[in-house]
């Protein structure tokens, strides 16, 4: 265990940034699922309680005839504003006091930095060249990570749980995003900071970062399993997997959907239920090519003369 | 003699006159002048009452609920928030108060940046030397530089927080779907203008930060010249996506003015634009979400008649 190895990466000032959002993203999470439990609680009471439903204010936090339903903003919200903008002030005076700004030595095209790391919220992707051609890494991922945060309001038709913390009545939404937030994107960032050593080669924590390191490993691609030698049975069979995958994945997917979620199901339209299903098919085939990889050593699934997947 | 006369006594008349209305005058400074200081030191007592202040503040201050409204709806900067609002939305467990916090990151961003600028010259020769200067020579300059990164580092954890606090209260729902894509744009923005600011010390840690970044750019389907499909639409190394991106085909003097330009004032104004659509939406759309009384499941499917249905 090489503690002052540990140490290096987790002190790098750049790096501190995510060392400091695991316990926020802790801390929240918790604060959201203690809100989401209180409202659980509360939707079941109240569902077998169809008198007290009627009368209920239906929120977690005690409400009682004759208190004020609305407040001042001034100064009820005001001073909350003004107390964060103070306390935000002092973290930052703090944390720029005692901890500088990293600053290398001046631009060298000519000494290439080993490892060279995008900076830390773009690690994600980076780590994601292991697994994908930059194609897909560095153009195609981000315009689906985009596009996909912009239709979700226009594909969940689910009513329930706008406004107020729930899992019960949202287990798919709310699931699915913490598996593309905290698996694909922050545990990602994670592993291409404090993992990813010199050469992109895989370390682990307290692992000396060692520059000499060789590994001697072979990858393969998937058609050469099957001892698929001419590049244009490669390129059919490629795409009968990956088309195999969206098909076969699909129907599953639907199979547990329409089991697990029929309202949502039966209340959305085909345009929407399609953009879902290729969404998470896409989503879930990260890990998936992931596993292949660092299981299997499998490189290409797919080949052709343009792009190999 | 006669004339002389008629001259001497004007004279004398004159001088009489000037004589009393000089006695006049001082009398006045005597008699006037305190009554006017009193009259002026009362009126300061109450500052509130005198013209430059109404001037400013166009209502009174006394402790009631209109002039409390008032407070909020007639200062320019305060005139986003309603005059009420529930009084459950001013919970910090509910809010956790991030869109908040990002916002003010970045007002503290741009005042550390425009001090920045003042010893900053985006050019090969000098960028590097005028971070080593403003770290060793300026006053505070380092302090300035650790607050403008820091800050932008938090910025980019706000954001992010503030998105996961929205998705799981499941306030991009109706009617705020439009609001929530004016988000995604900004968080977009907000990685850009980081990522900008990272080439602008002109150190290694940069330089191979934007060199890892922009050679995904090479790869760009069709319009990179080692993306699929790029070569056959004759693209170069000179004339590709990341051409235009780095204003080169390397990361050199004119990547660093780009980066500089776009990080400076091509981004914070468009994420300026964009911040004026997403607070006035919060406003249009209803205010914030919630927190909002809980739908059971059996109401889904009914239209919502609102927060008095629930007995509230």
């Amino acid at each position: 265990m090489d503690w002052r190895q540990l140490w290096d990466i987790m002190s790098a000032p750049d790096n501190v940034p995510i060392v400091g959002l695991i316990p926020l993203l802790g801390f929240y999470i918790y604060l959201a699922w203690k809100q989401a439990k209180a409202n659980d609680d509360l939707v079941v009471e109240l569902e077998g309680d169809a008198a007290l439903a009627k009368t209920h204010h239906r929120k977690s936090w005690p409400f009682r005839p004759g208190w004020a339903k609305e407040v001042h903003v001034w100064p009820f919200l005001l001073r909350i504003e003004f107390l964060a903008a103070i306390i935000v002030t002092i973290i930052l005076m703090v944390w720029s006091i005692t901890l500088n700004a990293p600053l290398e030595e001046p631009a060298n095209p000519n000494l290439t930095m080993n490892p060279a790391k995008a900076p830390w919220y773009f690690l994600g992707l980076q780590e994601m060249l292991v697994y994908f051609d930059p194609w897909i890494a560095g153009v195609v991922m981000p315009t689906l990570i985009i596009v996909g945060l912009m239709v979700i309001p226009y594909v969940d038709t689910n009513p329930l749980g706008s406004g107020y913390y729930t899992w019960k009545q949202r287990k798919f939404a709310i699931g699915t995003f913490l598996f593309g937030f905290i698996i694909l994107w922050v545990a990602m960032i994670i592993i291409g900071t404090f993992i990813r050593g010199p050469g992109w080669q895989w370390f682990w924590p307290g692992q000396t970062w060692d520059h000499n390191r060789l590994i001697y490993e072979v990858n393969i691609d998937l058609p050469d399993i099957f001892g698929i030698t001419s590049n244009l049975a490669k390129a059919i069979f490629g795409a009968i997997v990956v088309g195999g995958y969206y098909l076969v994945g699909g129907f599953i997917v639907h199979a547990l959907f329409r089991r697990y979620n029929p309202k949502d199901y039966q209340r959305m339209s085909l345009l929407q239920y399609s953009i879902v299903m290729v969404f998470l098919l896409t989503m879930v085939a990260l890990p998936a090519k992931m596993m292949l990889r660092l299981l299997w050593h499998i490189k290409y699934v797919w080949i052709t003369p343009w792009f190999n997947i | 003699m006669a004339d002389e006369n008629r001259k001497n006594g004007d004279e004398v008349g004159v001088l009489e006159r000037v004589k009393s209305g000089i006695k006049d005058d001082m009398q006045s400074l005597k008699t006037d002048l305190p009554a006017k200081a009193k009259e002026q030191l009362d009126g300061l007592k109450d500052p509130t009452k005198t013209q430059v202040y109404t001037s400013i503040f166009r209502h009174k201050h006394d402790d009631t609920p209109r002039n409390r409204a008032l407070g909020v709806l007639s200062n320019v900067f305060l005139h986003l928030h309603p005059a009420k609002i529930n009084r459950d939305s001013v919970r910090y467990s509910y809010t956790w108060g991030m869109g908040g916090i990002t916002f003010y990151l970045f007002i503290v961003l741009t005042f550390t940046g425009v001090l920045l600028m003042f010893y900053y010259h985006p050019s090969k020769v000098q960028a590097f030397r005028d971070v080593l200067y403003l770290e060793h020579d300026v006053p505070f300059g380092k302090l300035l530089r650790n607050m403008h990164r820091w800050a932008a580092h938090l910025m980019v954890i706000g954001v992010w927080l503030h998105m996961f606090r929205v998705f799981l209260t499941g306030s991009y729902k109706k009617p705020r779907e439009f609001n929530w894509n004016v988000g995604v744009i900004l968080l977009v923005l907000t990685l850009l203008l980081s990522f900008t600011g990272y080439l602008l010390p002109d150190d290694q840690l940069g330089f191979w930060a934007v060199t890892v970044g922009t050679n995904m750019a090479r790869a760009t389907p069709l319009l990179g010249h080692e993306g699929p499909l790029g070569a056959q639409l004759g693209m170069t190394p000179y004339n590709d996506v990341r051409f235009g991106l780095l204003g080169g085909s390397i990361v050199d003097a004119n990547a660093l003015l780009r980066s500089y330009i776009w990080h400076c004032i091509g981004i914070p104004i468009v994420a300026s634009i964009f911040m004026i659509v997403h607070f006035w939406r919060v406003r249009k759309d209803g205010g914030i979400s919630g927190p909002a009384p809980v739908m059971l499941a059996a109401e889904a499917d009914k239209p919502r008649r609102g927060p008095k249905a629930a007995g509230e």
